[in-house]
């Protein structure tokens, strides 16, 4: 939960006054939109509603010790707070990209703020509790809210110590993560055999493999999904740039193909939320700005997938 | 990745940006500065060393690469790449053996030999290390890096490596210069994919550094 007004420092009373000024000089409609929270949806079963679009690290945040680029991070993610958003992924792969949440965590006084979900990344079971814990500590937090295990990779046995961790309380949540349409057969066998709380995977407006099962299948198991790769790491927005929205791309509010992508993305019934991941601020709010109503029904949903298939 | 690795493509493991990947060399240069004078300053005495070869000279400068392969992996690989590059944690230990086969091959039992005489090898070999020296670090002002950004031979890998290429390219025996091929050869096709998969212009020069000390080592001696 969001920490109690009179726990505001005088960083973050300033962080949020610049945020204002800042939001102040955008056009009216995104300065209207903006000073209301993002749609949230509950991580099925849990009783925790996460806002519709976190933020993503891979590469945007691997920056090392470079002190321009972390302060840079950190702008991001004090802009994407002061949107209303909380889930930030990372993984130890990502190489220095827990360490800059880390860093920027600390700066923003945001530890409570966060919704902090990771993953475990070795082959070795045993490995894992130590990863975890040297990730926990490069974050700078007291535990982790979900974890999940990358790629699949050593999943039999990570599972086994993240559903025992959240026994006794040491992360609240659990999960699996996929990418780039991989292994879906083994994900849906896992998605039926463990208790999850929620799937990560590829899914976006031209790579929909998963509406086919993984979807429905997280539906009726009552698990979480949390969408990657939204934009196919930039691909898919460089393919779309200079081509034109709809004009009735108004209708949901879809100012930018971004935002375009994003509530075709949070708008099926299964996905929890997507996690764009950036390293520029007017990106977050924008990708934040999403999350906002109106997000398109079925029908509008169709209708966009046809267009930007048509491009 | 999970254990699909050979479903991946070289842009779906980049970790880093380009602009992150440009600033290494930037605090690099700035951490170190002055030291690309006296690394620029030894590049210039290993030139003189490969135009007028002589065995007691040539130890030294086998020596002076065996230390800058160590200080490279040390300075550069562990201490700036190896915390945005997971993978350089495995490269590390190979720059320390190229360090040790220098020395091993370079100074004991005979070591290297340098051709004294003008052929097509000696010409590609000396080519390479001129190019390593002096038009390398250039190639940051053309690409738009800045000279701030400039990769220096003896700081930096890839220079260190396209010069070493050239000296095993036209050093002797044969096969002694092979086994100082390798792990040169091996990290200019590393950063030629990191630079193509990058989208940076130039990205092709390691690829034509180990053509260029292939061709040499493969034409004929006479």
């Amino acid at each position: 939960m969001p920490p109690p007004l009179h726990s505001l420092s005088r960083r973050r009373l300033l962080g949020g006054l610049l945020a204002a000024a800042a939001v102040s000089a955008l056009p009216s409609r995104l300065a209207l939109a903006q000073t209301a929270e993002p749609l949230t949806r509950e991580l099925p079963g849990t009783g925790v509603a996460l806002p519709r679009v976190g933020l993503g690290s891979w590469i945007t945040f691997n920056v090392g010790d470079d002190p321009v680029l972390l302060e840079a991070c950190t702008a991001v993610m004090a802009a994407f707070f002061a949107e209303g958003g909380r889930l930030i992924d990372s993984s130890p792969m990502y190489g220095s990209s827990q360490a800059t949440i880390g860093h920027a965590l600390k700066q923003l006084e945001a530890v409570e703020r966060v919704y902090a979900a990771d993953k475990v990344w070795t082959s070795n079971p045993a490995e894992g509790p130590a990863q975890i814990a040297a990730s926990r500590q490069e974050w700078g937090i007291p535990r982790f809210d979900m974890l999940q295990v990358h790629n699949l990779l050593g999943w039999e046995g990570h599972l086994e110590t993240l559903m025992a961790m959240k026994a006794s309380g040491d992360v609240r949540h659990l999960g699996i993560t996929t990418s780039h349409g991989r292994r879906h057969d083994e994900v849906e066998h896992i998605m039926r055999q463990v208790p999850l709380d929620s799937v990560q995977l590829t899914y976006n407006i031209v790579d929909r493999e998963a509406e086919q099962r993984l979807l429905p299948l997280a539906r009726e198991r009552g698990i979480g999904v949390i969408a990657n790769r939204p934009f196919q790491r930039k691909r898919l927005i460089r393919h779309l740039e200079g081509k034109p929205l709809p004009p009735w791309a108004a209708e949901i509010h879809a100012d930018t193909w971004a935002q375009f992508i994003l509530k075709f993305i949070i708008s099926h019934p299964a996905v929890t939320c997507v996690i764009p991941a950036t390293t520029q601020v007017e990106h977050v709010r924008e990708n934040l700005a999403a999350a906002r109503e109106p997000l398109p029904d079925e029908t509008m949903r169709r209708r966009m997938a046809d267009y930007v298939r048509g491009l | 990745m999970g254990s699909a690795w050979w479903t991946y493509r070289p842009d779906d493991l980049l970790m880093f940006s380009p602009r992150v990947y440009a600033r290494l060399f930037e605090l690099h240069n700035q951490a170190l500065w002055p030291a690309q004078l006296i690394a620029l300053a030894l590049g210039g005495m290993a030139l003189v060393v490969l135009l007028r070869p002589d065995p007691r000279a040539t130890r030294l400068l086998v020596l002076l690469l065996a230390v800058a392969w160590v200080f490279v992996a040390w300075a550069f690989l562990w201490q700036r790449f190896a915390p945005i590059h997971w993978g350089i944690d495995y490269i590390i230990p190979l720059f320390g053996l190229q360090a040790l086969l220098l020395v091993a091959l370079g100074c004991l039992r005979g070591g290297l030999r340098l051709p004294g005489h003008w052929s097509m090898r000696r010409g590609i070999g000396i080519g390479l290390f001129v190019y390593a020296l002096a038009l390398h670090p250039l190639v940051a002002v053309v690409t738009g890096r800045g000279l701030s950004g400039a990769e220096v031979i003896g700081l930096t890998p890839d220079p260190l490596a396209m010069a070493t290429l050239g000296v095993a390219a036209m050093t002797e025996p044969a096969r002694r210069a092979w086994s100082l091929l390798v792990i040169p050869a091996l990290w200019c096709l590393l950063s030629w994919i990191t630079l193509e998969t990058l989208g940076e212009r130039g990205a092709w020069l390691p690829l034509l550094a180990v053509v260029a000390a292939l061709t040499a080592r493969l034409w004929p001696a006479r």
